[in-house]
């Protein structure tokens, strides 16, 4: 690095912290535009939360992997624990609580669950000898990983979440060498469950938006009012769209959650579609971050993290833009960095720094100091 | 252990490797299904997204077009357009029916009577007809609403229009009313602009049958509005179109002289000009209000209205079919001087006329009468006897000829053309042969032959002008009417009599006009509405069982100008009841003043003028004697 930058501040890693900039940036901006010109009471707090979850990320590169390697089963205890008495309190309290008052912050355990659930999904496999990889060993700690949190968020009921585990488990362990076959089973599986799940399993609101996601027309001013709304905000947007300021969708309030989960889609119609594309460009440069910190990172635990943890992130950038184009039913997941919420921000600010982390520290190759 | 595979952490490198390229793909994958179908919304479907968001933004509302207007034949208003602010309830959108009513009722001191009318209408109207609470309203009783409108879903205030006729119920016949669109005519044609609050149809008479002139161009303000329904600004307003005025052919002060001079009487008075056909007043009477009627109709003003044995819901001059009694004692006239009767030849009447062995009876002992005093005397045996010569077969053609039985092209919603009968009309309706009894119940107006009010002025006219004239109520430039059939000598003859009917010896010489160089010809006519029975005679008894009394003229006699039928619904008499009226309503047309005071001095009696009587009555049916209906704008 040139001599005029101070070395610590040279040695950020600047690739990522300008991708996440331009994201949280460019969301500020479609947040201003959505509180009608304001900074409050969306884009000012957003900028100001990233400001300083970034600061904590950056901390968390500094910590050695051996570190993360060294709290991931306790972390995972503790909040299966905490999720535990999150259902107690909503138990005490009545009605359904996701989330611990601390006084300066909510935590959320059903949510920083996800990235806990990839760390101790990679934590086993880096653990578990290789040539056991095919055998049952490899299964059952998994299973039983997977499901007591998704037991207790389950009942909750928050459904999206155990999706969320399922899928960073299932990720860490397609990318830990776990035999094809059993991911093939498993679609296989859900294809026979789905329906099942959709009879039984699920509650009359999850049941809705799955039949809404099926036919958004049936039912335009009902519940099906979300996926229109967005469809006709980034339909109405065109290429160029209306222009910074004048969406109608969402200024006019047609647009419902056009802050959080539809945010896109309120970007999208003063933006259009260069906007999109502008967005979906910087989430290729993180996933390709993400995954090269993944590839080039010389430990097992290391490579299975980073690249867990990106597909986390690309997991709901994936659902949200999904269901705001109309292809997903609606689920309450919001948009990585642009979306307006500070859980979902911890959540993935909590992702970048532990990559973050690998990437500053790839690790010996394997073999030389074993 | 068994170990059917040795794996390596090399080859699980590996295979990291490999699937981390797959996941990257997938995700690329992914990205890419986004951009397409991003691309698709936006760009393929652009121009529907487009459109779906300009309605979601933009909020059309129907200005409904101002009506337009009724006037006379100088011009001065007959039905108008109150600028007013009005409030409704579109039944849709009414979350809490008694409770909002029950609120509104309270800003805007509803009376029970409409209360009662809002919820009958609501019961009764499909979700998205609007239902009217009140209009006419002042500006605090309707901000007292337009501040509350939080509280109250489905009320809407607005700023419009609505009919108002300045003669109150003396033109309820003629023009009709208007009122909201029924759900049926909705049905057929779904015209958003036919459920605008404010938006009226005619209902009734005019005003029904014109709509298509009098309706006019809706506007539409088009506002930005939020999803929860606020307005954010106004975007382009285009202006209502009012609909074309009407002038009619009426005199509009003669008119509601006429209709303030037939009092408590229930009864019709209809004025032509004789020379071109012009209705210069048609008035029936009593009548309903057309302003509160086109406010909506109350419970207890429909109470009112209904239990009037004078039946305010009919239109008497048209509508109203009466045996014309002696009044057609000119048309025999006419008859018999076309064959070959001699107006000098004389009959003497010994108080009836005998044919086989029953005696026909005349009112008087008449002596020697020659046609002119017949008419005069209103002898019946005269007509009798000439009749009786020529046959009614040859009466029938010259009613015909004057009107009678006739119906006009004129855009009122019904006319009753009533019955000029003759041997074949007989044998047809009853298969029975006319005879000579038949014609001499006909010759005197009586028997089967029945005509409106209406006819019988269009006959007076006739008669006296001597010209085919056709009643006309819109005023337009027309051909001149052709001459009748009828040589001048023959129409001297029947007007001299009808002269000497006022200002000879006649039978309504009490009517004479007491004006200088103006005199009144005319008829007088007593129409038995049951068969005499006794002594009785229909001149007492039940108000129903009497007589109805006719009457019709011209003026001036020296050169006719106007023409008139008065009608009075078991009057007892047409000197005693119909005259009278005529005399009045025709000098009303010369000296205002000697018209006008005579009239007051009536009224005086009477208990008011037509908004006084019916605003009392309507007090009386409520059982508030103190209170004036409160949404009457005429009292």
């Amino acid at each position: 690095m040139n001599g005029i930058v101070p070395a610590p501040i040279a040695a950020l890693p600047w690739r990522v912290i300008f991708i996440l900039m331009a994201l949280v940036g460019f969301g500020a901006t479609v947040l201003y535009s959505a509180a009608g010109g304001h900074l409050e009471p969306w884009a000012g707090k957003h900028v100001l939360r990233f400001i300083v979850l970034l600061g904590m990320a950056i901390a968390m590169s500094r910590m050695p992997l051996e570190f993360w390697k060294s709290i991931t089963f306790p972390l995972y205890l503790v909040l299966v624990l905490l999720l535990v008495v999150v259902e107690l309190m909503g138990f005490v309290g009545g009605g359904s609580q996701r989330w611990i008052n601390l006084g300066f912050i909510t935590l959320q355990p059903s949510e920083l669950m996800k990235p806990v659930m990839v760390l101790a999904a990679a934590w086993f496999f880096d653990r578990l000898p290789p040539n056991r990889i095919f055998g049952i060993d490899a299964i059952w700690p998994l299973v039983l990983l997977l499901v007591l949190p998704s037991a207790l968020v389950i009942i909750q009921p928050d459904f999206d979440a155990a999706i969320a585990y399922a899928f960073g488990l299932g990720v860490v362990g397609f990318m830990a060498g776990l035999p094809l076959i059993y991911f093939i089973g498993a679609g296989a599986g859900v294809a026979v469950l789905a329906p099942l799940v959709y009879f039984f399993g699920m509650k009359p609101y999850q049941q809705d938006r799955v039949l809404i996601f099926l036919n958004p027309e049936n039912d335009p001013l009902g519940t099906g009012y979300h996926i229109t709304q967005s469809k006709i905000a980034i339909g109405s947007g065109g290429i160029f769209g209306k222009g910074f300021g004048n969406g109608t969708q969402s200024h006019l309030d047609y647009l419902p959650e056009g802050h959080t989960d539809f945010v896109f889609a309120t970007m999208a119609e003063e933006w259009g579609i260069v906007g999109g594309f502008f967005i979906l460009f910087l989430y290729f440069l993180l996933m390709r971050w993400g995954l090269r910190v993944a590839m080039r990172s010389r430990t097992r635990y290391g490579q299975l993290v980073a690249a867990g943890l990106t597909c986390t992130i690309f997991f709901y950038i994936m659902i949200n833009l999904l269901m705001v184009v109309g292809l997903a039913p609606v689920a309450g997941i919001p948009l990585p960095f642009v979306s307006h919420g500070g859980s979902s921000m911890l959540t993935m600010m909590l992702c970048v720094g532990i990559i973050m982390s690998i990437e500053r520290h790839p690790g010996a190759k394997r073999g030389q100091f074993q | 252990m068994k170990v059917e595979k040795q794996v390596t952490s090399g080859q699980l490198d590996f295979t990291f490797t490999r699937r981390a390229v797959f996941v990257g793909g997938v995700q690329a994958a992914v990205g890419l299904t986004v951009a397409a179908r991003m691309s698709y919304i936006a760009v393929a479907d652009n121009e529907k997204y487009k459109l779906l968001a300009e309605s979601n933004r933009v909020n059309l509302t129907i200005i409904p077009p101002r009506r337009g207007w009724f006037v006379d034949r100088y011009g001065k208003p007959i039905a108008t357009n109150r600028a007013d602010f009005r409030v409704d309830i579109i039944p849709d959108r009414l979350v809490q029916k008694e409770e909002t009513v029950r609120t509104l009722a309270e800003l805007l001191t509803l009376s029970n009577d409409d209360v009662d009318r809002i919820h009958r209408e609501l019961k009764n109207a499909q979700g998205f007809q609007p239902v009217q609470v009140a209009d006419g309203l002042d500006y605090e009783r309707f901000a007292a609403v337009s501040v509350r409108l939080p509280d109250l879903p489905g009320v809407s205030p607005r700023q419009g229009y609505s009919r108002f006729y300045p003669s109150g119920a003396a033109v309820g016949h003629l023009i009709g009313y208007v009122g909201t669109v029924s759900a049926e005519e909705y049905q057929k044609n779904k015209n958003p602009l036919l459920i605008t609050p404010g938006f009226k149809v005619g209902k009734d008479g005019l005003e029904k049958t014109l709509e298509d002139r009098l309706q006019g161009e809706p506007g539409a303000k088009r506002t930005e509005v939020t999803a929860g329904g606020k307005i954010v600004r106004d975007l382009a307003t285009r202006p209502d179109t009012p609909g074309k005025p009407v002038q009619l052919t009426i005199d509009i002060d003669l008119h509601n002289y006429a209709a303030r001079r037939l009092g408590l009487e229930s009864g019709s008075v209809v004025v032509f000009d004789c020379l071109t056909g012009d209705i210069l007043t048609m008035a029936s009477m009593p009548c309903y209000d057309p302003n509160s009627f086109s406010d909506g109709i109350g419970r207890v003003e429909w109470k009112m209205l209904n239990s009037d044995d004078h039946i305010p819901m009919l239109n008497k001059a048209l509508q109203g079919l009466y045996p014309p009694g002696s009044t057609l004692k000119p048309v025999a006239g006419l008859a018999m001087l076309r064959h070959g009767v001699d107006p000098e030849e004389t009959v003497i009447c010994n108080g009836g006329y005998r044919l086989g062995n029953r005696v026909f009876k005349c009112l008087g002992r008449h002596g020697a009468v020659n046609m002119r005093t017949a008419i005069m005397k209103s002898c019946n045996t005269y007509f009798y006897a000439m009749g009786h010569r020529i046959g009614y077969d040859n009466i029938a053609p010259v009613g015909r000829e004057l009107g009678l039985g006739q119906e006009f092209p004129l855009p009122f919603p019904s006319q009753r053309y009533g019955t000029v009968p003759d041997s074949a009309w007989k044998m047809r309706k009853y298969d029975q042969k006319w005879t000579d009894s038949d014609t001499l119940n006909a010759v005197i107006g009586q028997g089967y032959i029945i005509a409106s009010p209406f006819q019988l002025a269009v006959m007076a006219a006739r008669i006296s002008s001597g010209l085919n004239v056709q009643p006309e109520i819109l005023l337009q430039k027309r051909t001149a009417p052709k001459a009748l059939s009828f040589p001048t000598e023959h129409l001297d003859v029947v007007r001299d009599g009808m002269n000497l009917v006022v200002n000879g010896a006649g039978t309504a010489v009490r009517s004479r006009l007491q004006l200088e160089n103006i005199t009144m010809a005319g008829k007088t006519g007593t129409a038995q509405v049951r068969r005499i029975a006794g002594a009785q005679r229909g001149q007492s008894g039940a108000w129903k069982y009497r007589d109805h009394g006719l009457f019709v003229c011209f003026a001036p006699v020296s050169a006719p100008r106007y023409a008139a039928s008065v009608v009075i619904e078991h009057g007892m008499g047409g000197a005693r009841a119909a005259a009278p009226i005529a005399k009045d309503v025709l000098t009303f047309l010369y000296d205002r003043a000697q018209a006008m005071a005579s009239l007051e001095a009536l009224e005086a009696g009477w208990g008011g003028n037509i908004e006084q009587r019916m605003a009392a009555k309507y007090a009386m049916y409520q059982g508030q004697p103190a209170l004036p209906p409160p949404l009457d704008p005429t009292a």
